[in-house]
């Protein structure tokens, strides 16, 4: 046990570490941002999908909460839940969720989410993995069936089961026959996740947390410009089997994932260079899931695998220190 | 090692203080891949008992007969003999399971658990004691392997040995039945293992520092070392 006998440093100098500029920006505050940014492609998603998604939502948002207060009891440590972290990771995971989930699995998504996602690694900041991209994985595994269910907008009649246009490009060819309507897919009229269909939503979203500083424009943009880069290669190639680039930038979960989940402070890289790497690695490996994989949408694997590569991108874009020699 | 070379030291050994899965982490190749239902593991568990019980007690007869350069490939030879004689045992006898295990019977002879045992232990004791030492490693082995399939085959089908135990309206998480599945229970159960031996070992810092204060010595209690041979 350690009983050494602390220092008192009263009425000294005090010596600190760089940085000596703050930010008046704290993670706290940053975290409600995030939050209040969440709240366009929520609503999108409950106008287009139904009032019930609220109740996922809120199921995945009371999982989270309730998880990391109960493990900051039991491990004695200060409840932090006002910091907005497991607010976010809990409204994240609800948004990416097929809609008409059942609330009881969006629960044990976040317990998941928080539990293995982020406080196995010691809590904020220390987390390799999204946190609500593991419980998404997590889910995925556990209940395959119902996570691929996806029902089509209600605002018709009722809520009909339907593919989404990931897979019907994936598995019905419909590339072959002009695709889906672009416009649909930029307002979110389609099938897909309660918060991911309306591109606008998100990019309202997106706009905000720039102007805010919440979000390094960088993310988003390496992540566009890749995706549109390698999609549009093989577009390219053969327009008749490939969807078109603009296709690949609305569909599914990509927007969502570039503006809210590859952007987690935590989980990328700290260099702009490294930013980089990383927003094109990403979609390079989206563009190859999407094309050439098993599954019709890889933003959630390509951006845990590439949280799993950070550490490294942050050790080979180390900048010079001032004065050193390369 | 432990203060008494008693057989039943030996025997408690293996089932928590040097648990082979959770204190040594050894042989974890079955562990993860055959507990998808507590039959499995329990099964897997006692075939690997059987081998381990009985290599180790010839190995143990023959350890001075064996040259020192050629011994891993002769406790190969006395391991595969076991193992060979356990495949088709269940072959014969529980085709079933025989099936469901698939390639890991065969693979026992090369379970690090059992080769780590005769080259840490039955190759430097007494018959006697290698044989209690064999046991209480495969008891613990077995232990292990049912705790993790039980939490695997109620998580992921609903069921336990077999019999439904989950009402229908739980839908069964099939991730515990997949590789991952098994990944986590083993790392939550690594944990709440270590998490125990923690505790333990500071309660008894904390005595030993409370004793030495009311004893006002000077010495330093030395902090208990966990009992891990090579292996």
């Amino acid at each position: 046990m350690d009983t050494a006998t602390t220092v008192e440093l009263k009425n000294k100098t005090i010596l600190t570490s760089t940085p000596h500029v703050h930010s008046k920006l704290s993670a706290q505050k940053a975290m409600w941002l995030v939050v209040i940014s969440l709240l366009p492609p929520l609503v999108m998603g409950v106008i287009y999908f139904g009032l019930y998604q609220l109740i996922v939502v809120l199921a995945a948002l009371a999982g989270a909460v309730m998880t990391e207060s109960a493990i900051k009891y039991i491990r004695k440590q200060k409840v932090t839940i006002f910091d907005g972290s497991a607010v976010i990771t809990g409204l994240l995971l609800g948004l990416i969720l097929p809609p008409g989930l059942n609330p009881v699995f969006a629960f044990i998504g976040s317990v998941v989410a928080i539990g293995f996602g982020k406080e196995v690694f010691g809590g904020l900041g220390y987390n390799i993995f999204n946190p609500a991209l593991v419980g998404r994985a997590f889910l995925q595994a556990a209940y395959p069936v119902a996570m691929t269910t996806w029902s089509t907008p209600a605002m018709a009649v009722d809520t009909v089961t339907k593919a989404t246009p990931l897979s019907l490009f994936k598995f019905e060819a419909i590339a072959s026959k002009g695709g889906v309507d672009a416009m649909s897919l930029f307002l979110g009229n389609v099938g897909g996740s309660i918060g991911e269909t309306s591109s606008i939503a998100i990019l309202v979203g997106m706009v905000f947390l720039i102007v805010m500083k919440v979000l390094n424009w960088r993310v988003p943009l390496a992540m566009i410009v890749g995706l549109l880069l390698f999609s549009g290669i093989f577009w390219l190639i053969d327009p008749t089997k490939f969807a078109s680039p603009i296709h690949h930038l609305f569909m599914g979960g990509f927007m969502f994932g570039a503006v809210y989940m590859a952007s987690d402070w935590v989980t990328s890289p700290v260099t702009n260079k490294g930013i980089w790497i990383y927003g094109m690695a990403i979609s390079l490996i989206v563009v190859m899931i999407r094309l050439f994989g098993g599954l019709p949408e890889g933003v959630m694997y390509a951006i845990l695998i590439m949280n799993g590569f950070v550490p490294l991108i942050n050790r080979y874009t180390k900048p010079v220190i001032f004065g050193e020699e390369k | 090692m432990s203060k008494s070379n008693s057989p039943i030291n030996d025997f408690m050994n293996g089932i928590w203080k040097q648990n082979p899965i959770f204190k040594q982490v050894l042989g974890t190749c079955p562990t993860l891949a055959v507990t998808v239902s507590v039959v499995n593991g329990v099964a897997m568990g006692l075939a690997t008992t059987f081998v381990l019980l009985f290599s180790s007690l010839i190995i143990s007869m023959i350890k001075s007969l064996i040259p020192n350069q050629v011994r891993i490939a002769a406790y190969i030879v006395v391991i595969a003999t076991f193992v060979t004689i356990v495949d088709i045992v269940m072959k014969a006898q529980f085709p079933e399971l025989s099936k469901a295990l698939g390639p890991f019977i065969p693979l026992i002879v090369v379970n690090c658990i059992i080769l780590g045992r005769a080259e840490a232990f039955a190759s430097k004791n007494t018959v006697v004691r290698s044989g209690f030492d064999a046991l209480g490693m495969g008891a613990g082995f077995t232990l292990a392997l049912l705790v993790i399939g039980g939490i695997r085959e109620i998580l992921g089908s609903n069921k336990l040995f077999g019999f439904v135990v989950l009402p229908d309206t739980v839908e069964p998480m099939l991730i515990f039945i997949l590789p991952a599945g098994a990944f986590l229970t083993l790392g939550i159960l690594f944990g709440i293992a270590n998490n125990y031996e923690q505790k333990q070992k500071d309660k008894i810092i904390q005595k030993a520092i409370a004793a030495e204060r009311s004893a006002k010595l000077v010495t330093v209690p030395a902090a208990p070392q966990t009992e891990t041979e090579e292996a």
